[in-house]
């Protein structure tokens, strides 16, 4: 029985690497026959060798410890506001009805183009970097912890009020577990948003982590180089995303 | 105790009395089922006594205590799944215990027992999602009696389970309740687990919902659902079948003219 659990897991990760495998390999041969343009797009292959290049000449794991850091802080701080605010906008009803339109509204805003007004206040410095990732990042988790809350089913809340509960215990032993799938939506979404502002600034302003390092390779022509930094930018939000799977499995067993 | 019990809604088509009147008594140990056809106020009654909804005329009493909101000595069973994904049958069997207070050893032991009670040992370290609907129902019933409550309440708490396991949960909510001595209301719809059940029967009229009649069930306990098969049995159920059949028609029928009613807007 084991075993077949065991090769349940394994199976769809050997489909997935087979498909990734399968994927550049397609890319290398349209490359190859000249079907696509190799000075836009490299080779596979080079993009390959030059990761020796850039993880010894070029720092990148260095780099990739600070767009980390970044991206870690920024989750903390939207994690920490986002959830709050959620849970307020539940609480209170008016303040729910008169501000979750905009709150939508936001997701979609473009707030990397303010970075200009985030220099001045906070300066060429990383928080800059993270609080507009931060900002950017907020509306998925407030609109899913909100989601979450709203629709935790009837019945437990019954459940919560036959066995008398106060309103702390019916939110932190119902309501809260509860949600906790939707915030974790709105979390790893968030993450995604702070991930793709944080190496946005770092290439427009030039400072930090992988953003920076993609931006020099550019203008460096270097484009399996460059092909290369993006592929630990991956590396980060994938490690980011198993991350909160494991803190998801670890707070609400079961599901 | 149900006192003159009146429940009205305010709806869009105007005021509707889902529960009008009604008035019973419930004896210490005893199983007393409230059937009634669909629409009848059956659950608007569970809301009621188990302290779900404060805003109704009449009074609920329990040893004499009004009930206003849930009282400490009625255990709830709700019809629709309700136990807790995110723990395992025995912290959802320990939640009122933990809630209360209780050392974890303690709750635990104390879970332990109602959890062999509904005839889950084994199963003690299962999430809900590992589990049968009928499995789940019974978590849900070894967790309201790990409150101890005085009575217990269930509102058609095997709707969604198909009739063979119905049967089979029936006998065991019989065995644990004749064990426990336990002071029973449940609200249902099925005539056959409310004859295999019951000490007595409140058949309700449709809307409004009113008390039809009462029905002593005077078959021999210790009960299995073998007494199915009984000509007292069957005796039984037609006789409350004739009272209900009547109801149920008036509920099928007003059904089909609100709905050919809205097809003609």
């Amino acid at each position: 029985m084991r075993s077949v659990a065991a090769s349940g897991k394994v199976v769809p990760v050997l489909f997935g690497l087979a498909c990734l495998a399968a994927a550049v390999a397609l890319i290398e041969g349209l490359i190859r026959a000249g079907l696509i343009n190799r000075f836009i797009v490299p080779l596979p292959s080079e993009v390959g060798r030059s990761f020796e290049r850039i993880i010894f000449e070029e720092n990148v794991l260095m780099r990739l410890l600070v767009t980390c850091g970044e991206a870690l802080m920024a989750s903390l701080l939207l994690t920490v506001v986002g959830i709050s605010l959620g849970v307020l906008l539940h609480r209170l009803k008016l303040l729910r009805l008169a501000t979750e339109t905009w709150i939508a509204a936001m997701a979609s805003a473009p707030l990397v183009l303010m970075y200009p007004l985030f220099l001045v206040i906070f300066g060429r410095s990383a928080w800059t970097i993270i609080m507009i990732a931060f900002i950017a990042a907020l509306p998925p988790v407030i609109l899913k912890t909100l989601e979450g809350l709203s629709s935790t089913r009837p019945v437990l809340i019954n459940v919560g009020r036959s066995f008398k509960l106060t309103p702390s215990q019916l939110y932190w032993k119902i309501l809260f577990p509860a949600a906790l799938p939707s915030i974790f939506v709105g979390v790893r979404l968030g993450m995604i948003f702070a991930l793709i502002n944080i190496v946005g600034v770092e290439f427009l302003i030039n400072l930090g982590g992988l953003g920076q390092l993609v931006n020099e390779l550019a203008e460096r022509y270097d484009t399996p180089g460059t092909y290369a930094a993006i592929c630990f930018v991956i590396l980060v939000s994938v490690m980011f995303f198993i991350a909160t799977e494991r803190i998801e499995k670890w707070l609400r067993p079961g599901s | 105790m149900a006192d003159n019990v009146v429940k009205r809604f305010e709806t869009p088509d105007g005021v509707i009395t889902a529960v009008d009147h009604v008035s019973f008594t419930v004896r210490a140990g005893e199983f007393l089922t409230v059937i009634g056809p669909s629409g009848c106020g059956k659950t608007t009654l569970f809301n009621v006594v188990g302290g779900l909804i404060d805003e109704y005329e009449g009074r609920v009493t329990v040893a004499g205590d009004t009930v206003r909101g849930p009282h400490p000595s009625i255990g709830m069973i709700f019809q629709e799944e309700s136990t807790f994904p995110w723990r395992t049958v025995i912290d959802n069997v320990a939640f009122p215990l933990e809630i209360a207070g209780m050392a974890k050893q303690e709750r635990l032991e104390k879970a332990q027992h109602f959890v062999n009670l509904v005839g889950l040992d084994g199963f003690e370290r299962r999430y809900p999602a590992e589990l049968s609907g009928g499995m789940r129902q019974r978590v849900s019933m070894a967790r309201t009696l790990a409150s101890e409550p005085k009575i217990l309440l269930m509102d058609e708490p095997f709707a969604a389970l198909d009739e063979q396991t119905r049967l089979l949960l029936g006998d065991k909510v019989l065995q644990i309740q004749q064990e426990l001595k336990q002071t029973t209301l449940l609200i249902t719809h099925n005539l056959t687990e409310a004859v295999q059940l019951s000490d007595r029967i409140l058949v309700m009229t449709y809307r409004p919902g009113k008390v039809k009649r009462i029905v002593d069930i005077n078959l021999p306990r210790p009960r299995t659902s073998e007494i199915v098969g009984s000509d007292d049995f069957g005796h039984y159920v037609a006789q409350i079948w004739h009272d209900l059949r009547e109801e149920a028609s008036k509920g099928l029928k007003d059904d089909e003219s609100r709905r050919g009613g809205s097809r003609r807007i």
